[in-house]
This record gives structure tokens, sequence and C-alpha cells, in this order.
């Protein structure tokens, strides 16, 4: 265990947006996450990284409550958002509420099989927007925003499917962007694309981080060195490290992290 | 490797070649039996039943006379019950369908109900019609009409839509699920925006075949007390008085098409196994319409959706 919120709290005075707080989570009687905690800071990318299998994607996936959806899964401990200190793993709280707020880019491209512009517009339709004009605007927004917008403006009634396995990705990154979240969670966004697509993400989400908080797991280790401002380092379900990027991958305290980054295992 | 050696593999190859083109020849065989027998039984039927179709013979009445018999009532009876069947069994068979896969939490009481779900497939029909008699006829008071008989063919054949519901439903992917909850949608959005859409053609196709086999039944039919000789038509649904629709035809006696033809096949003149014959291809091609129907949905659906 490391001290991680207490060290990080006087890290360069930013401000927290949530925090995890020993949260741990299990499918059926497998623990997968162990006693994690924390902070998530605002308009700051956060990056989770670790070796196969070490937790990340199921850390993630806490955050919109995903596990939900299946039986037999368990949270234990908080994700508290800040500064309203809402416990968004609480029972009272919808869900659907904590969707709408948080959204999230899967691993693996998962377009709907509609239209490009339905894919994109559907956040706005769950949420009964009507007006043709705002959505039409938020759609092009969005795209343009995942540098999507030039390859697919004279085909956005195309079906998604049709879309290259990186253009996909871009467009699910879009759909994630259309709601203006205030958290976005990027599961490996950029592990299907091109060097060209996956300099055009990073750029984009060092962009948004003017006004969104991000969470990116990524098992690029230069990417997270590159665009994140707080890593995380994860094994077997523990958070081994938790620490401002420069300092922790220049001076990892753990040699675990140490062994990590400098390529010895994971 | 030694030559001996290569001869005994070469050998051994041989051998598991011979079994290859035995077991082959054998399944050809079965497969043509069973395809020559049907082939042979379509023919004989349609060789002594298309001379005899025309439109007499669908806008007549059945009769004493052979040559005067018509199956008027009898198709207007079966696209009648067929109507009430498909409104009965399509919201039923689908709502439970999507009940079971998307709502139904996952626990010993759903296995149960699973479970029994294919077992109602398995039961025999006229079981259905001895239940109907006694729930729909006498428990209910719908008499011996198009409604029993539609509501019967409809718990028939619902085990089938609730089935196909499922399978279709299944085939989606859970990443296109997470997808939709992930923006924020409800259960309810998913299930209208995503699972019915995408599963509509394996739906469609469970709906078409659970019809083309209710079209066939005849027992259950029997049982409930169809006629096996009418000569007037239902109660038409519009008229030209006020109120303008009428229900009354759900309340009407009826026969069917295989009825008819059970009721013609059992009577000594030869004429009238002519007349049951006819009835026959023309049951056979609605089935066989109905059937090649499915098998476009459910190809133009998988060429659409691809996962
Ligand atoms: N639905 C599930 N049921 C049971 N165990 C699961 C399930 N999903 C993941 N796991 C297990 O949980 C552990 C963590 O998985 P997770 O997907 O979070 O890893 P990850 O860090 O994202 O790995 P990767 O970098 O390969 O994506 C793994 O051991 C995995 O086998
Ligand atoms: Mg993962």
């Amino acid at each position: 265990m490391v001290n991680t919120t207490q060290e990080a709290a006087t890290a360069g005075g930013d401000e927290m947006r949530a925090e995890i707080r020993r949260l741990s989570f299990s499918y059926g009687d497998k623990t997968v996450v162990k006693s994690v905690s924390m902070p998530i800071y605002k308009d700051r990318i956060t990056a989770l990284i670790g070796p196969s299998g070490c937790g990340k994607t199921t850390l993630l996936r806490c955050f919109n409550r995903m596990h939900d959806l299946y039986n037999d899964t368990e949270y234990e401990g908080e994700i508290a958002l800040l500064p309203e200190n809402r416990n968004i793993l609480s029972s009272d709280i919808d869900p659907i509420e904590v969707r709408m707020r948080i959204s999230m880019v899967f691993q693996k491209p998962n377009p709907f099989p509609k239209s490009i512009f339905e894919n994109v517009a559907y956040g706005l339709r769950v949420r009964g927007v009507k007006r043709r004009s705002f959505i039409e605007e938020t759609v092009e927004r969005a795209l343009a925003q995942a540098g999507l917008w030039n390859e697919v403006k004279d085909r956005l009634g195309a079906s998604a499917l049709a879309l290259s396995g990186g253009q996909q990705q871009r467009l699910c990154i879009a759909r994630a962007l259309a709601t203006d979240p205030e958290i976005v969670l990027l599961d490996e966004p950029t592990s299907a694309l091109d060097p060209i697509s996956t300099a055009h993400i990073e750029e984009l989400v060092v962009t948004l981080k003017q006004n969104v908080t991000i969470v990116i797991v990524t098992h690029n280790l230069h990417q997270a060195a590159r665009i994140s401002d707080y890593t995380g380092f994860m094994y077997l379900g523990e958070l081994i490290e938790f620490g401002r990027t420069p300092g922790l991958f220049t001076k990892p305290k753990d040699a675990r992290t140490e062994s990590y980054i400098t390529g010895r295992f994971g | 490797m030694s030559r001996s050696e290569m001869v005994r593999i070469e050998r051994h190859l041989n051998r598991r070649k011979v079994a290859d083109f035995l077991f082959a020849m054998v399944g050809l065989l079965c497969l043509l039996f069973a395809l020559l027998t049907l082939l042979a039984l379509m023919y004989d039927l349609a060789r002594t039943g298309v001379p005899r179709l025309s439109l007499d013979f669908l806008a007549s009445f059945p009769s004493r006379f052979a040559d005067r018999s018509g199956i008027l009532s009898a198709w207007v009876g079966t696209l009648c019950v067929m109507a009430v069947t498909a409104v009965a069994v399509i919201p039923v068979g689908v709502a439970a369908g999507v009940y079971l896969e998307e709502y139904a939490p996952k626990n010993a009481l759903t296995a149960i109900i699973e479970l029994n779900i294919i077992n109602l497939a398995a039961i025999p029909s006229i079981t259905f019609g001895l239940m109907a008699l006694g729930l729909f006829v006498y428990e209910f008071g719908f008499g011996q009409s198009i409604l029993t008989a539609g509501l019967t063919l409809g718990l028939l054949v619902l085990p089938i839509v609730i089935v196909t519901t499922r399978e279709a439903i299944r085939a989606i992917p859970n990443t296109i699920r997470e997808a939709a909850y992930a923006v924020g949608a409800s259960k309810w959005q998913v299930v209208q925006h995503h699972i019915v859409p995408y599963s509509a053609g394996g739906i469609l196709t469970g709906i078409i075949i659970s019809l083309s086999r209710a079209i066939g039944e005849t027992a259950p039919l029997i049982t409930i007390g169809a006629l096996t000789f009418i000569a007037f038509l239902p109660t038409p649904p519009v008229s030209g008085d006020a109120p303008y629709v009428s229900f009354q035809w759900l309340m009407d006696p009826f026969t069917v098409m295989p009825i008819q033809m059970f009721n013609w096949v059992s009577r000594p003149q030869p004429e009238f196994h002519v007349n049951a014959a006819a009835t026959g291809v023309i049951l056979l091609a609605m089935t066989l319409v109905m059937n090649g129907a499915a098998i476009y949905i459910r190809y133009r659906f998988r060429k659409r959706v691809k996962w």
C-alpha cells in the first residue's frame, strides 16, 4: 500500500473531481480490484497502466456502473464525485444518471448497426433532444473533435459498420463526446489505430482536458508519458503506485513499477 | 523416415480415406432416400390435385356432389383462424422472449420456466385441443368458434415464437448493449432502439415458421369441434351500416383446409379424394411460400446486420 491520497493531494494544487476510496470489485468470488484508493483530478488526464489482466478495464468500468448489467458482481468501497461528495456506487444513485455524466469508450469499437449520424446522435436521442438543428450541430462538432468529420461528412447516412476499425473507434469517441460528459473514460482507445490517427486522438485528448476530466487506460507507456498528468500503476488488482506522470516515470518508488516501465515484465 | 514406415503411414491413410468415402456414400444414400420419398409424395399429390384446381374450386362451398364442391369456406376459415393466431401469438411470444432475455433475473425460477417452454413445444397438439375445449369453449364460453381455434393454435405455437425470439436476441453481442447503456439509455430504450430492431429478422422468421406450423394443424381443431361441412362464410368484419365494423366473425363456426381435406379423404368416392389432393396442393403451396418468405427475410437481415 502506498499513501496515495496524502501524497497526491499535495500534488501541484490540482482540484479533485473524484476520489476512489478503498474500492474492491469481484466477479463472483474472484476479487479483481483490491482496495484501490486514488484521486482523479479535475480537467487533468489520469493514465492507468499495468500488465494485461491486472484489472484496469474492470476498474474503469466501475466508474459508469457497467458491471451493474451483469449478475454476480460486487462493489465494495466508494467512488465519490467531488465537490458534492456523492458516491456513484451507492445503490440510491441511478446508474443511468451516472452514465449520463460519465461516458466511456470501450477497448473494442462497438458502433451500433445504424447510420454514422445516428450513432453519434444516440446519446442526445436517449435524453429526449428533438431539435434537429441542435442535433446536427452536435454531431458535426463531435465528429470533428474525433477527427472523423472530413472522412464521413459526405456519407453520414451510411452504415457505421462500413467504416474501418480505426474509423469505428473514432466514431465511438465522437459518440462519447456528443453528450458533453463531465468525465470521459477511455479504455485503450488507440490500440486499433494507425500512428496518424493515434496522434490525432492524443491531440484531441489533450485539447479536451480544458474542460473535461479524462481517465485513460493504455498499454503504450510512451503515450501515458506523453499525454497524462497523473499515472497509476496497477498490478494484480492493486494500485501499486500513483503520482504525477513525470515523477512516476523517472523516479518510481516501487520496484515493481520500475520493472514494468523499464520493460522487465508485463 | 524409413521406407517401411512410410508404407505403413500410407496404408493407414488409405484405410482412413476408405472410411471417409464409405461414410459419405451412406450419408448420401440416406439423404436421397428421404428426399426422393418426399418428392414422390409431392409429385403424386400434384398429379392428382393440380388438374382439379380452378377458380370455381376456390369460390364454391363444399357440396354433396364432388364436382360441384369447393374450398371457399375452408380457405376463408383458415385465413380467419390464422389472423387470430397471429394477433394472439406475436405480442405475447415476442414480449415473453424479450422479457426472458433482457429483464428476467438469471435464477432457478427462470431456469425452470425456460425448461418448461422447451417442453411445451414437445407436447402433442391434441392435448392443446383438450385443454382449449375445457378452457376456451366451456369455461370462457367462446364456443366452437374462430376465436377459440385461433387462440388454441396460438398457444400451440407460442413456444416456437418465444424460443426463436430469444435466439435472435441472444445473437446480439453484449458490446452493443454496453454501448447503448454507456451513453445513458434506460433498459426500455435499449430494448426499443436496439434489441428489437436488430433481432427483427430472426423474430419475423420465427413468427412465419410458427404460422406455417399452425396452418396445417388438424387434431386440436377437431377436438374443439370445428365443423367438417360448412356452407356459409363468417360474418363480414365490415358492413355498410353503423357501426360498420363487426367482430361477430370471431364467434362464428368455421372449418379449415386440413379438416376439409380430412373430411373428403374419409369419403368412399374417389372424386372426393381428388378434391382432397387439390386442397393439399394449395395448403402445401401456402406453407412453401411462407417458409420461402422466412428464408428470404433471414437472408436479408443477415446481410444487413453483421457482427
Ligand atoms: N466478466 C468477467 N468474469 C470473470 N472474470 C473476469 C471478467 N472480466 C475480466 N475478468 C478477469 O478480471 C481480471 C482483470 O481483467 P481486466 O479486463 O480488468 O484486465 P485489464 O487490466 O483491462 O487487461 P488488458 O490490459 O488485457 O485489457 C482478469 O484476470 C480477467 O480474467
Ligand atoms: Mg482491458
